[in-house]
């Protein structure tokens, strides 16, 4: 019966055929180990899965994706990826083609999904502040100009998450301060406003229980924290002066603290200006030691089972990833996978990770237990790697 | 040739933008595309690829109007203190950042 509508329907077909659907026969399938690849100057993504490290499609026409990020929805079917342009875009990962796209700003960084999955929230930095989405439909719900006191200036906003309590948690750049917006009402945010947070907060993240947030801060060593579960005790400090007066050296591409690298209460975080990665100890917020690295660590993320970091770097040692092992704390291997490693991603049990190797056109898979290189796929100048374990995990 | 001294690239922007790089034609085509891939991808991460800006200001002709290129070169070569702007002189050399500089004034995306 259905072999016969499929015959007797050529245009059907076509289209089936058309969309690249990701299964090219009708069965169904889950989406459990899919995943998108950003391809930055193209404006396309790539829909990967990562069992058989296969190519199923490629979407095309998101618009400027340097620096693309991306969250997935709850069902894990659609990945929403933010584009520099402004752009916010809708991919559905099975028929291998963009649900919908809106152009929301001039300018943007990021985004995140809220806590039920209703809400989009996208970060900007032209005009600065956050804008909110329905998820479904992308219709504009609220928007946040994020201004510094009375100021009619829209501060850039950088370290966007959702957090539990339908909550996003976002930092003000220019201003120096960070928001907690409750999103009970989606067209009438509630604002918590902590203003002197520390001198350009560049970036910032949660934890994975979704009760602290923390800024990473540019014009100054140290980080700032804000414990969620109590937010009326204001955020506060943590390791202070981590530089210990020394001049910093030049940072030739901003960190970033997009992953809450964490294991046994202990969380792990690039420094600023030193070729370090700095351990902190989670129950009293202070340094549990550091780690000398190769150059100035860009990203810094944990295996899911916390036993391993992988480390990447900022030009020029950008060709290079170090691993360190978080029993010993001690570097077990460097890898050297090519020029320009941008960006790091574990399959959901982390027996692999995908690396994207900007420069040399590719995406190498690498076995985390034997460091050897399993596989590698042609990307085109290929940034950001999101799998789809993202759709299960608070601030992702 | 040599290259023009500080002082005088000043005056040559003072005076209308007659600003030239005047050895930069020395530089290899090779060379040059390295330097464009830098611009592209490396300030580009901060800036935006397409020069419109990111957390650091955009950089596109528009934007520069009017901005001296000898500011630009020594902007490129030694960073702006206070900001996360560093100095790039390890990665590029006096001549090479004249260039560059010249390249954002005219808003050009190819090093031909």
């Amino acid at each position: 019966m259905r072999t016969e509508l499929f015959h007797s329907s050529r245009k059907f077909f076509l289209s089936l055929v058309g969309a690249a659907l990701v299964s090219a026969c009708a069965s169904p399938r889950g989406t459990g180990d899919l995943g998108i690849i950003v391809e930055r100057a193209a404006g396309s993504v790539q829909v990967i899965e990562t069992s058989h490290h296969t190519r199923l499609a490629q979407v095309t026409g998101l618009g400027d994706l340097s620096h693309a990020s991306a969250v997935y929805s709850r069902d894990a079917r659609y990945a929403y990826v933010f584009g520099r342009d402004g752009g916010l875009t809708k991919v559905d990962l099975l028929r291998g083609r963009i649900d919908k796209r809106i152009v929301q700003a001039g300018n943007a960084i990021g985004g995140a999904i809220s806590q039920d999955g209703r809400l989009i929230a996208v970060s900007n930095y032209e005009p600065g502040g956050v804008k909110v989405f329905a998820s479904d439909t992308l219709e504009l719900l609220a928007d946040i100009p994020a201004g510094s006191g009375d100021s009619k200036r829209r501060s850039k906003v950088v370290g966007l998450v959702d957090a539990p309590g339908d909550r996003f948690v976002f930092t003000l750049w220019d201003a120096g301060e960070i928001w907690v917006a409750d999103m009970h009402n989606p067209r009438q945010p509630q604002m918590l406003k902590f203003p002197n947070v520390g001198k350009q907060p560049y970036d910032g993240t949660v934890t994975p229980d979704g009760r602290y947030y923390i800024a990473g801060l540019f014009g100054e060593d140290g980080l700032a924290l804000l414990d969620l579960w109590q937010p009326e005790k204001g955020v506060r400090r943590v390791l202070e002066g981590y530089g210990r007066g020394e001049q910093p050296l030049p940072v030739f591409k901003m960190p970033h603290m997009d992953y809450w690298a964490q294991a046994n209460d202990i969380a792990y975080v690039p420094a600023v200006g030193r070729h370090e990665v700095l351990v902190i100890d989670q129950k009293d917020w202070k340094e549990a030691g550091r780690v000398a690295v190769a150059g100035q660590p860009v990203f810094v993320i944990a295996r899911p089972d916390g036993r391993q970091l992988w480390v990447n770097f900022a030009p020029p040692d950008n060709d290079t990833v170090q691993v360190i092992d978080t029993l010993s704390l001690k570097i077990v291997r460097t890898l050297k996978p090519g020029k320009a490693v941008l960006h790091m991603e574990f399959t959901p049990r982390g027996e692999q990770v995908w690396l994207s190797v900007r420069d040399e056109n590719r995406v190498d898979v690498y076995d985390t237990e034997s460091f050897e290189r399993r596989a590698s796929l042609p990307v085109d100048k290929p940034s950001g790697i999101f799998f789809t374990s993202r759709a299960q995990r608070i601030g992702q | 040739m040599r290259r023009p001294r500080h002082k005088t690239g000043i005056i040559l922007a003072a005076l209308g933008a007659l600003w030239t790089c005047a050895v930069c034609a020395d530089i290899p085509a090779a060379r040059k595309a390295e330097l464009m891939h830098l611009l592209d991808q490396d300030c580009g991460s901060c800036h935006g690829l397409t020069r419109k800006g990111g957390l650091g200001p955009a950089l596109t002709r528009e934007a520069l109007a009017g901005k001296p290129a000898v500011m630009l070169r020594e902007v490129i070569l030694h960073g702006r203190p206070g900001t996360p702007m560093p100095p790039w002189n390890s990665f590029v050399n006096e001549q090479e950042a004249d260039w560059l500089a010249q390249i954002l004034l005219e808003g050009k995306t190819d090093a031909h």
